[in-house]
C-alpha cells in the first residue's frame, strides 16, 4: 500500500493524456521505427522457427491467478501472464492498475500472495532482487535504472562487477570493464564517445538503452521494462523502442509495461490489459487491431459513452449564412 | 575527452544508432582518454587541495615558526589524529550516512581498552582486542539499526552519541571512582602497544609520529577500496542511488553496516593512541570531534548526500585543519579564533566545491 501511494500522487498523473495526444502526432516516426523492426521479426522468426514453436509451448515465465494486496488494498487480484522466449508482451493500464505491484513481484521485490509463479515451470517464490537476477529476470526501472553521478561504466557493471587477482589484491578488472562497456553497447547499437562520464549527463533515453544493454550482457532471459518511454519524446521513444526489438531479437522474453498503446503495439507480440488490479483483457497481436487497443486501453464502452456526452449538440445554422 | 573542438555535439553523449557503424573516425580516436586539466576538474578532492595551498602559504607567511621542521612535524601529527577517523567518515558519507557517534566512540574505545586491562587481566593486548570487539559492535549496532529500522542516520547516530556520552562517564565513575582510568603504565605489553599506537621516529629535525602512518596507510587502502574493488563500487552505488543498487543486486545493508563498521575501526586505532600516548584517558573527552570529522569530509569534496567524494580528499580536509589549528598558535593568535576560521573554511571549501562539480558537469 505504502508503494502504491506515491505513485498515484505522482504529477504525471495529470500528463498523460496529453502525452498520448504526442505520440498521436508523432506517429510517422513511430510506425517507420515500426516498420523497420518488423521486417527484422521476419528474418528472425524464419531463422527460429523451430525454436518459436518449442518456446511456444514453454513459457520462460508464467504468472497464474496472481493476487496481491497491501494491508487490505487489493493492489492485483488473480492476474494472469506468459512470457516466451524471443517475444514482446505487453502490459497496458493506467496509473494505479496494479502495473508497478505485477512488476514488482516478477522483479522480486514484493512476494505475491496467492497465485502461482513459475520459471521455467517451475514454482518460484522470489525474496529478493537478486534471486530474480540469478534466474535470469532483470528489470529496467524507469526512474530508478542507474546511479547518477557513477560513471557509465561502473554502472554497467554495477552488482555484477568482474575482478583479478588474489587475495587482498583482489580488484575490479577496470580496462576490461571500460572495453565491455563499450563493446556491449554497440553492439545494441549505442555509440558513447566517453564511458567515463558520468551515466546522470545522458538523455532518459540513453539512460534506457544503457540499462537494457547490460541487461542483455549479462544473459537476461527475461528483460521488465518499466514504461521505458513514460519520460520520452517521440524521437527518443521511437529509439528506445527499438532497442527492445533488439533485444526481442536476441531472443529474450520482454515484458513490456506501458501506457501507451501505441508504443505497445509497435513491438508487441501479446497485451494484457490491466484494469484497478484486475485482468481486463487479453490478447494476441493477430486478434486485435490498435484501435481496438487503444479503445479498451482508454475504457472501452465508458469512452463511447462519454464521447456521447460530450457530442455537440446539432447546432443551430450562423445567423449569418442565411443570406 | 579528447575529440577535437571541431565536433562540439559530440561532447553530449552520441547515443544514437545511426551514427554507431557508419562512422569510422569514432573508432580511431581514442574512446576514454580524457584531457589532463578535465580530469583533475572532475576530481573531488581539487577545491581542497587548493584551499590547503592557500591556507599553508597563508600561515608560513603570517607566521615565523610555521615552517620549521618540529613545526611542520607537529601540523602533520594534528592533522592525523582528525585524519584517522575522517577517512573512514568520508567513506560512510560517500556511501549517504553520517555517524554522530564517531567522537565518542574514540574515548569509548580507549576506556574499554584501559579498563579492561586493568580489571581484568595483566596484559594489555587483551584490553586492546577487548575494545576492538566493543568498538566495532558499536559500529555494526549502528549499522544494524540503520538498516533495520530505515530511520535516518541522523537520528540513529545522535542516539549512540548520546548513550555512548553518558556511558562512558558514568561507568568509568562506577568502575574508578573518579572521571578519568587508572595508569596502566606499568602493565604487561605497554611498551609494545606503545611502540603500535604511539610511537615517533626522528628523521633528522623532523619527529614523525606513528599516528601519522597510520593515517597515511588508511588513506591508502580506503583509496584502493573505494576506486578498485567491487566493495568500492557498491558504496558509491548506495550513496549515489541506493534503490538503484538494490534493483541490480547490491547488498546496501550490508555495505552500510560494513561503513559504519570502518568507522568503528579508526575510531578504535584513534582511541588506543590517545590510551598509549597519555597512559591515562579522561571519561569526558571526543564530543564535539564528530563534527570535525564530518567537516574535514566535506571539506575534503564529500557530497553530504552521497554517492560522490573521495578518502584523498578528507586526507587533505584533515590536513587543513591541522594546518590552521596549529598555525595559529605559531602565529601567536588568540586560539580562540581557531573555531571561527574552521567555520569559514568550511563554508569557503563547499561553496568552492559546489561550484567546481557544476563546471565540470556543464562543461562535459
Amino acid at each position: 500500500m505504502t508503494d502504491e501511494q506515491p505513485e498515484s500522487a505522482r504529477p504525471e498523473q495529470g500528463a498523460h493524456p496529453a502525452e498520448d495526444a504526442g505520440t498521436a502526432t508523432g506517429a510517422d516516426t513511430g510506425t517507420a521505427t515500426g516498420a523497420d523492426t518488423g521486417a527484422d521479426t521476419g528474418t528472425a522468426t524464419e531463422t527460429d522457427a523451430a525454436a518459436e514453436q518449442s518456446a511456444a509451448d514453454a513459457p520462460l515465465l508464467r504468472l497464474e491467478q496472481v493476487t496481491k494486496s497491501y494491508g487490505n488494498v487489493a493492489a492485483l487480484s488473480e492476474v494472469s501472464l506468459d512470457v516466451h522466449a524471443g517475444s514482446v508482451s505487453c502490459v497496458l493500464g493506467d496509473n494505479g492498475a496494479g502495473k508497478s505491484t505485477l512488476i514488482k513481484i516478477i522483479a522480486g521485490l514484493h512476494p505475491h500472495d496467492s497465485g502461482t509463479y513459475t520459471i521455467d515451470g517451475e514454482p518460484a517464490r522470489l525474496g529478493s532482487p537478486r534471486e530474480a537476477l540469478d534466474r535470469g529476470i532483470a528489470t529496467v526501472y524507469q526512474d530508478l535504472a542507474v546511479v547518477p553521478l557513477m560513471p557509465v561504466w561502473r554502472n554497467f557493471f554495477l552488482g555484477s562487477e568482474p575482478r583479478v587477482g588474489r587475495g587482498p589484491l583482489r580488484r575490479l578488472d577496470v580496462a576490461e570493464m571500460r572495453r565491455t562497456t563499450r563493446r556491449a553497447l554497440l553492439r545494441m547499437g549505442i555509440d558513447l564517445r566517453d564511458v567515463d562520464q558520468p551515466i546522470g549527463t545522458l538523455s532518459g533515453g540513453e539512460r534506457q538503452c544503457v540499462a537494457i544493454a547490460r541487461a542483455v550482457h549479462f544473459g537476461a532471459r527475461v528483460l521488465v521494462l518499466d514504461e521505458p518511454t513514460a519520460a520520452l519524446g517521440v524521437k527518443q521513444s521511437g529509439v528506445v523502442l527499438k532497442y527492445v526489438a533488439a533485444a526481442r531479437d536476441e531472443g529474450i522474453g520482454v515484458v513490456l509495461i506501458t501506457h501507451n498503446p501505441h508504443h505497445a503495439y509497435l513491438v508487441g507480440d501479446r497485451f494484457v490489459l490491466l484494469k484497478r488490479g484486475e485482468m481486463a483483457g487479453s490478447h494476441a497481436k493477430e486478434s486485435i487491431t490498435l484501435d481496438r487497443l487503444t479503445r479498451e486501453m482508454a475504457g472501452g464502452s465508458e469512452l463511447d459513452e462519454l464521447s456521447h456526452e460530450l457530442e455537440r449538440s446539432p447546432a443551430p445554422p450562423p445567423p449569418g449564412s442565411a443570406a | 575527452m579528447s575529440h577535437s573542438p571541431a565536433a562540439p555535439e559530440s561532447s553530449a553523449a552520441t547515443g544514437s544508432a545511426a551514427t554507431a557503424e557508419e562512422d569510422p573516425a569514432a573508432g580511431a580516436e581514442p574512446p576514454h582518454v580524457r584531457s589532463l586539466p578535465r580530469r583533475l576538474l572532475s576530481r573531488p578532492e581539487l577545491g581542497s587541495l587548493v584551499g590547503a595551498v592557500a591556507v599553508f602559504v597563508f600561515f608560513a607567511v603570517a607566521a615565523d615558526t610555521f615552517l620549521k621542521a618540529s613545526s611542520l612535524s607537529t601540523v602533520l601529527y594534528a592533522s592525523s589524529t582528525i585524519g584517522i577517523v575522517a577517512v573512514a567518515v568520508a567513506l560512510l558519507m560517500i556511501g549517504g550516512e553520517f555517524d554522530l557517534s564517531a567522537g565518542v566512540l574514540v574515548t569509548t574505545s580507549a576506556l574499554v581498552s584501559s579498563m579492561f586491562s586493568y580489571q581484568m587481566t595483566a596484559n594489555v593486548w587483551v584490553g586492546i582486542g577487548m575494545s576492538l570487539l566493543v568498538t566495532l559492535a558499536v559500529g555494526v549496532f549502528n549499522g544494524w539499526m540503520l538498516t533495520r529500522t530505515g530511520l535516518p542516520s541522523f537520528i540513529i547516530t545522535l542516539g549512540t552519541f548520546l548513550m555512548l556520552t553518558g556511558l562512558n562517564l558514568g561507568l568509568t565513575k562506577l568502575i574508578s571512582g573518579t572521571v578519568s582510568t587508572k595508569s596502566i603504565g606499568d602493565m604487561e605489553g605497554f611498551p609494545e602497544a606503545e611502540k603500535v599506537f604511539a610511537s615517533s621516529f626522528q628523521i633528522g629535525g623532523f619527529n614523525l609520529r606513528v599516528t601519522v602512518l597510520w593515517w597515511l596507510g588508511l588513506v591508502a587502502v580506503a583509496t584502493w577500496v573505494l576506486l578498485r574493488t567491487r566493495a568500492g563500487n557498491w558504496i558509491f552505488a548506495a550513496g549515489g542511488n541506493s534503490e538503484a543498487a538494490r534493483a541490480v543486486g547490491v547488498p546496501v545493508r550490508a555495505t552500510k553496516i560494513g561503513l559504519y563498521a570502518g568507522v568503528a575501526f579508526c575510531a578504535w586505532v584513534l582511541g588506543q593512541h590517545l590510551l598509549f600516548s597519555y597512559d591515562v584517558v579522561q571519561s569526558g573527552e571526543g564530543v564535539g570531534n564528530e563534527l570535525i570529522y564530518i567537516a574535514a569530509a566535506v571539506i575534503g569534496g564529500c557530497l553530504l548526500t552521497g554517492g560522490y567524494g573521495s578518502a584523498a580528499g578528507a586526507a587533505i580536509g584533515a590536513l587543513i585543519f591541522g594546518i590552521a589549528s596549529k598555525g595559529i598558535v605559531y602565529a601567536q593568535w588568540d586560539p580562540d579564533w581557531f573555531k571561527f576560521f574552521l567555520g569559514a573554511m568550511l563554508l569557503l571549501a563547499a561553496l568552492l566545491n559546489a561550484w567546481i562539480r557544476k563546471r565540470a558537469e556543464a562543461t562535459r
